[in-house]
Formats: structure tokens, sequence, C-alpha cells
């Protein structure tokens, strides 16, 4: 248990789990905007949209989020785009998520009953303003809960980026386990690492919730 | 608006229609809801569409905001055919006032905000000048005491009338109303009827789908009765209520004055 207190490593800990808070904080806004723009796509009457935005998603939604690092961290390099690593690893993170967080936004979005989109239109609403200013408000309370986990589920995808290359949790895993010392010591560190930004998110979650619950 | 001058003159018929309904047609898959429509409605008419139930005259209302499209013919709003979807048709929107029969307020704001959001949002109204209108319109439909609530705190009645401000707000030319009493429990039709009779009064132009009879006879100027997709008859209230012509409508008010 006292692998945290000999050389460097807490250092290394602490810098590796401030690399996974960052990598989540950052992809997972990613996402966010990302994940509500596609949903707007979806449901938009320009065809054109809503094909991009089903595209993302069955293409993204339904393939291993480690293809798509390969595809990011080796691929861009070679069209001329080189962003660094952790870059990468957010654009790949926050796009692979953003298709989650698309199809939980359209489900909220088909929870507000027809009639509030209807009565916004005939007051001359354009389509952007019918779904910013009726629709979504009214679609957020159903979109928390689903999305506390979203997020939970990119904190762990986030170990991904640590076979990328990033210096985050799961990098620091790697090289103790290198260094040798004993699985279930460096397991209990790393999984409270997890843990703490976890209960954090779920913990962010509810509150969310419970303000939403109360202000209608 | 470079049309004021003609507008006022309504001397000669056909010129004054705000609202023209050209062979239109519209199908539901196989049910053809809409057959060969013709309908003219002159500024400051109001006219109310009867009819048993399928019989199409709440699509008829929602074609002429083109919250249903159509498939063909054509439908004109002060001489301007119904642009497509996008931004003109927007704008034409916010020139047509609708109640739909389940009052759809915006959950999520206040009575007051629910008047005022088209006004700023649509109109670009300076936010003061846009509650001040709102409340003069709650106030003039009776509810502007319930200002601060949220649409759910209120009953239907109420509600109605609010959504009956919140359309009156944009200052539409046109007024429709798709069965605006029919979700309402019985002692509170009258309160939504009286608003509608007052609009009626003022000369606001109207397009009435309803079940209310009473109201058809009092505040009508014109009553159309359709029956499966077609208007089968028109004519005055007073004419069309004591001597219908065709059997569809003699039978249809046998059926809805003998309970």
């Amino acid at each position: 248990m006292n692998v945290l207190f000999t050389d460097d490593n807490f250092t290394l800990f602490r810098d590796g789990f401030l690399r996974t808070v960052e990598l989540t904080a950052l992809s997972g806004l990613l996402a966010l905007v990302l994940g509500v723009l596609l949903a707007a796509f979806r449901v938009s009457p320009v065809p054109p949209l809503r094909i991009f935005g089903t595209v993302w998603v069955n293409v993204l939604r339904n393939t291993p989020l480690v293809l798509l690092f390969f595809a990011v961290v080796f691929g861009l390099p070679k069209i001329g785009v080189d962003l660094g690593y952790f870059t990468f690893a957010v654009l790949a993170l926050g796009c692979y998520t953003a298709s989650f967080v698309c199809e939980t936004v359209r489900s909220g979005i088909n929870t507000v009953p027809l009639g509030q989109a209807e009565a916004a239109r005939s007051l001359g609403m354009t389509f952007a303003q019918t779904l910013r200013l009726v629709v979504l408000p009214q679609a957020t309370r159903t979109v928390v809960s689903p999305t506390g986990s979203i997020l939970i589920a990119l904190t762990k995808n986030s170990a991904i980026a640590g076979a990328f290359n990033n210096a985050e949790l799961y990098g620091v895993m790697k090289t103790w386990n290198e260094l040798g010392y004993k699985i279930f010591a460096i397991f209990f560190w790393i999984a409270l690492g997890y843990l703490v930004i976890t209960f954090a998110i779920s913990a962010l979650f509810r509150f969310l919730e419970n303000r939403l619950a109360v202000a209608r | 608006m470079a049309d004021v001058a003609t507008t006022d003159t309504t001397t000669t018929a056909g010129t004054d229609d705000l609202v023209v309904l050209t062979g239109v047609n519209k199908h539901f898959g196989a049910l053809h809801v809409l057959q060969d429509i013709d309908l003219e409605i002159a500024r400051g008419e109001v006219v109310v569409v009867i009819g048993p139930s399928g019989s199409g005259k709440s699509t008829l209302c929602r074609t002429i905001n083109r919250l249903e499209t159509i498939d063909s013919g054509s439908i004109t709003v002060d001489g301007r055919p119904l642009p497509a979807e996008g931004k003109e048709l927007a704008r034409l929107r916010a020139e047509v006032g609708m109640v739909f029969q389940s009052f759809n307020l915006f959950a999520h704001k206040t009575v007051l905000e629910n008047v005022v959001m088209g006004q700023v949002k649509v109109r670009r109204t300076a936010r003061a000048q846009a509650e001040a209108k709102a409340r003069t319109l709650l106030d003039r439909v009776g509810v502007g005491a319930q200002a601060d609530k949220y649409p759910a705190q209120l009953s239907g009645g109420q509600q109605q009338r609010v959504a009956i401000a919140r359309a009156l707000a944009m200052d539409p030319k046109v007024m429709l109303f798709d069965e605006p009493t029919s979700a309402l429990d019985p002692e509170m039709i009258n309160e939504v009827l009286e608003v509608m009779r007052q609009l009626a009064a003022d000369g606001m132009t109207m397009v009435v789908v309803t079940h209310e009879m009473g109201f058809a006879r009092s505040a009508a100027n014109r009553v159309i009765f359709m029956a499966d997709g077609r208007i089968v008859e028109q004519n005055t209230p007073d004419a069309f209520f004591t001597a219908p012509r065709s059997d569809r409508a003699k039978d249809f008010l046998s059926k809805i004055l003998h309970h």
C-alpha cells in the first residue's frame, strides 16, 4: 500500500490523476456541446443535417473507441494534422461520447409534447428558437440523469488515452507495473483515483437533478 | 405595408379577402382529408367551421399557418402565398395567431413570460414594453392576477385565455381557433367563449373550429359545414341552423340538437 509514498510516486500519481480529470473535463465539455448540436441536427427539418447526425451517431456509437483512437492518433498526422497526444485524446473521447449524448438528448426532446413546439412555431419562432427556448429547457430534466452515466463512462474510457502516450492514471499504472510494484497495491490506488472522479460526477448530477425537480 | 390604401377599400368583393384557399387537397396516407377546398375569408369576418369528427375541420384550420402541409392547391394570407419552411414562414406565422385544443402553454415559463416571449424573441420588442402589453392583454382576458403563476397552476379555462392573450400579443391579422373549448370542463367553456365573442366584436378576423353551436349562432358571420374532407354547405348562422340545405347537415344537426 505504500507504493504511493516511495520515491517520486506521489508526484507521478498526482500528475496522472490531474491529467485524467483534465481529459475527462475537456472531452466531456466537447461531448456535451457536440452532442446537443448533433441532436439538433437529427431533429432538424434540413435533410443533409439529419443525415450528417445519423451517420455520426451510427458510426461512432457502434465502433470501438480504440479504433477511433488509432484513426485519430496515427491517421491525422498522416494528413498533416498533428495536435499532440493530449488534444488527440480529447478529440477522440469527445467525438465518441458526443454520439451517446446526442441520442440521450434526442430521447429527451421526444418526451416534450409536440404541442409545445407547435405553439412556438405558431408564434413565429424559427426552428433554432423553438429548440433553444421551448423544447430543450423542458427536455433537460429527463436528460440529466442518463448524461451523468455517460460522463462516468467517459471517465473510465479516458484510460484508453493512457495507451496512446498520455500520462494519466492508466499511464501511471503502466509505469508502476513496469517498476514491479505489487499488483493489488497498484489496483487500489488507481481504482481510488477513478472512484474519486466518478463519485464527484455522480454527486454533481444528483444535485442538478434535485435542483431541476424543484424548479417546476 | 405598401398596400394600406387598398385594404381600406372594402367596396369590391374579393379584393379584401385575408385568407384564400384554392383547390386545397391533402392526404393522410390513403385518407383524403381535404378534398378540393375553396374558401375565402374576408378581413374582419368570423368563420365558424363545424362538422363531425374526422371531417377535416381541424386539418383545414392547421393548414392556414402551415402546421399541416398540403398536397396541392394554394393558400394565401393577406395576398401572399404560404412560403416553404424557413424564416419566411416563421414571419408569416407571427401574423397568424393560433389557439389549440390543449392550450400548449409553455410549461416551463410563467403566464407572463408565455405572453412576453413571442414579442421579445420574434418581434424584438423591448422587454419592458412587452411586459406592459402582456399585462394589459392578461387583464383583458381576465387572468391578470395569475401573471406570475405557472400554467399547471391554472384551470383549463384560465390556461386557454392565457393562450389567447399569447396569440394576441403578436398583433395577428387573423386568429385560428382549433377546438378551443373541447378540452374544458363545461363550467369553463363560457369564460373562454366570452373572450372570443369580445374579440369577434372588436373586428378580429377569426376561423373557429368548434362544437359550440351557441357560439356559432351568436358570433359567426358565416358557418361552414364540413363532412368527409369537403365543405358541404356554408351559410349565415341563421339560415344554416334553421334551414340546412344538405341531407348531411340536416342529419348532423338533428343528432347534436337532440341530446
